[in-house]
């Protein structure tokens, strides 16, 4: 009789790849065992500390700083750091560290509803394409091609010109290129799900397409979507501060990182700290969701761990 | 023995080869060529023949998980090739199928108990806690704690995945189990164990199988009687006991001296078959078995050998028997 073991691996020895004890009749969810092996990732962890530390300046920003982020004021500007303005001021003397934190809001909504339509959009298609194959996965694919051909800053800057530059159409645009990056994603998912022996055997049990599509290929096409989530968020607030940049995005006097640094960077040698502080501040909200994305990437899916 | 449960006649399976930038049809693999053959109530058919020879595609489909390309697959009295996709899906209720790989069937998202409790589900057997109550039961049958139902697959060896992937064909009281190589992927020690919970079962519930293996023991041990398939067709079909005391076609004589005696002493004949198995894209011209068979003769290289009766449920398809009957 083989003997009930209460996970098929043995754990190698050493602190850092201990396992919390299973009981005999615990479930362990593969969700469980992916938190487990996220957290032994330090890297993922700097990632969630950071932008942790982003949400919570975002949240409570009003009561970081004394300033209002548009109050023009003519007597302190180009300032450098000091104990009153702490990233100094910029060339009309508004706080540069109130309108950082102000703007650590903006990014994270438009890397979050960029990324939502993106996804909500790029995953339907994306089912659409790789279950139902044939002409109809030909068509969209074609689509998704012929969008990734497009440099996508270049798509972008197409779309906020055809909708007017604002920071709402700027979210639209990206949210827009976002989408074949998902739709490919989830149909190649889809489509090798469905090649899985669990899904014949979910038809040989007499299932109907649709249970087998939402109950046994979408849930295990979801640890790839979230990673590509994850990653994505980076990229549409890098985007989104390009556009900000070009003056596409967010429109003056909206404190945008990207728009301030295009605001500040006549003064880059005169007042470095202008530029220097939006561009950290993009960095390391960038940086912190790459990290998580990675790390999430290695928990969920263990096959691509070398 | 009793009527046949499942009769397969002039099954075909022909899978398109495509090429080009068109994904023109260039060509055609033919898996299964022409098998029939019944399965009668009660009884375990065995089906081997080695890698590539399309015994997995004739389990997979006569139960329509691939659509043949021609025949018929009788079960119960009515042709289910015929039948509509809502037809069929309820008609799965009484055609199960255990698969070959524990590790790849079950859903690795879903816990044993939803596992098992979603046959019972689509078919609208009992209330939500008949189900769990069920699902209970048939892990005792297998084998395995009740309480393991809230695991996940992962957290089992291969051998207790099969049970489970047992339990999921078993769970609707089926009457035909389709087994595609249920052990192949066990270890030795584990395969006996799966091999006589499989045997308990089939006696307890009046189960039949059809049973698919590469592994002649393993089908000698379970079956009553046994088919042998060579690239894509029957070629031999007969009881148990007869097949290894009196095996008739070249090839199942071969594979037959194949099989290792634990006794070295024994000075075994084995006949050692030439070259490979042909491609089953561009298979032979007449007997698929010519290119590699000992007692090849001219007609076997045009003219394909009926399955025929050559004595008392012997089947075989070979035209040196024919020859001799007509003599």
């Amino acid at each position: 009789m083989e003997t009930v073991t209460s996970t098929n691996k043995e754990p190698m020895p050493g602190p850092e790849n201990q396992e919390p004890d299973i009981t005999k009749n615990e479930s362990v969810s593969p969700w469980k065992e992916a938190y487990w092996q996220l957290r032994k990732n330090k890297l993922a962890i700097v990632g969630i500390v950071i932008i942790t530390f982003f949400i919570l300046v975002a949240i409570i920003a009003p009561l970081l700083t004394p300033y209002a982020f548009n109050t023009i004021n003519a007597g302190p500007r180009l300032t450098g750091p000091s104990a009153d303005h702490w990233f100094g001021t910029d060339d009309l003397g508004r706080d540069t560290f109130t309108r950082i934190v102000y703007g650590a809001r903006i990014s994270l909504m438009v890397g979050f509803f960029a990324v939502t339509g993106a996804l909500v959009f790029g995953t339907l298609l994306g089912i659409v394409a790789g279950f139902f194959g044939k002409w109809v996965d030909m068509l969209i694919s074609r689509i998704f091609d012929i969008m990734l051909a497009f440099p996508s800053i270049l798509l972008a800057i197409a779309i906020v010109a055809i909708l007017g530059p604002s920071l709402q159409n700027a979210l639209i645009a990206i949210a827009i290129i976002n989408i074949p990056i998902f739709g490919r994603l989830v149909r190649s998912k889809v489509i090798s799900i469905r090649q899985e022996e669990y899904i014949l055997a979910a038809k040989a049990q007499g299932m109907k397409n649709g249970r087998i599509l939402f109950h046994h290929v979408l849930p295990n096409s979801v640890a790839p979507i979230i990673v590509q989530a994850t990653l994505s968020f980076g990229t549409a607030i890098l985007e989104a501060a390009a556009l900000g940049f070009l003056g596409l995005g967010a429109q003056a006097p909206t404190p945008e990182w990207g728009k301030m640094l295009s605001d500040s960077r006549q003064y880059i040698q005169s007042a470095p700290w202008t530029v220097l502080f939006p561009g950290v501040s993009i960095m390391l909200v960038v940086l912190g969701f790459n990290m998580i994305g990675d790390g999430l990437r290695d928990a969920l899916d263990p096959k691509m761990k070398n | 023995m009793s009527k046949p449960l499942l009769e397969v006649r002039n099954l075909k399976k022909y899978f398109d080869v495509t090429g080009g930038i068109l994904s023109r049809k260039v060509g055609e693999v033919k898996a299964v060529d022409d098998v029939s053959f019944s399965v009668y109530e009660g009884e375990v058919l065995g089906i081997v023949g080695e890698s590539g020879c399309g015994k997995s595609t004739t389990g997979k489909t006569l139960l329509r998980l691939t659509e043949p390309t021609e025949g018929e697959v009788i079960f119960d009295g009515k042709d289910i090739t015929k039948l509509t996709d809502e037809e069929m899906r309820k008609m799965r209720r009484d055609m199960q199928i255990i698969f070959q790989d524990p590790y790849a069937s079950l859903n690795p998202r879903h816990k044993i108990e939803k596992i098992l409790g979603e046959p019972l589900l689509v078919h609208g057997i009992g209330d939500k806690e008949e189900r769990r109550k069920k699902v209970k039961e048939i892990l005792e049958i297998v084998g395995l704690p009740g309480d393991h139902a809230s695991r996940y697959p992962h957290q089992f060896s291969g051998g207790q995945r099969q049970r489970i992937g047992i339990a999921r064909a078993l769970i609707v009281n089926p009457r035909l189990i389709v087994c595609d190589e249920p052990v192949s992927a066990l270890d030795v020690s584990i395969q006996s164990q799966i091999l006589n919970l499989m045997e308990d079962l089939q006696e307890k519930f009046k189960l039949t199988y059809l049973f698919i293996a590469h592994d002649l023991s393993v089908v000698k041990h379970i079956s009553h009687r046994i088919g042998v398939m060579y690239l894509g067709r029957m070629v031999e079909l007969t009881s148990n006991e007869e097949l290894y005391d009196n095996p008739l076609h070249p090839y199942t004589k071969s594979l037959l001296s194949a099989v290792p005696n634990p006794d070295p002493d024994v000075k075994q004949e084995r006949i050692i078959l030439q070259g490979d198995v042909p491609s089953p894209s561009n298979p032979p011209s007449g007997c698929a078995f010519h290119t590699r068979c000992p007692d090849c003769m001219d007609i076997c290289k045009t003219v394909r050998p009926e399955f025929q009766e050559i004595s008392d449920s012997h089947f075989v398809a070979c035209h040196l028997y024919e020859v001799n009957e007509n003599n």
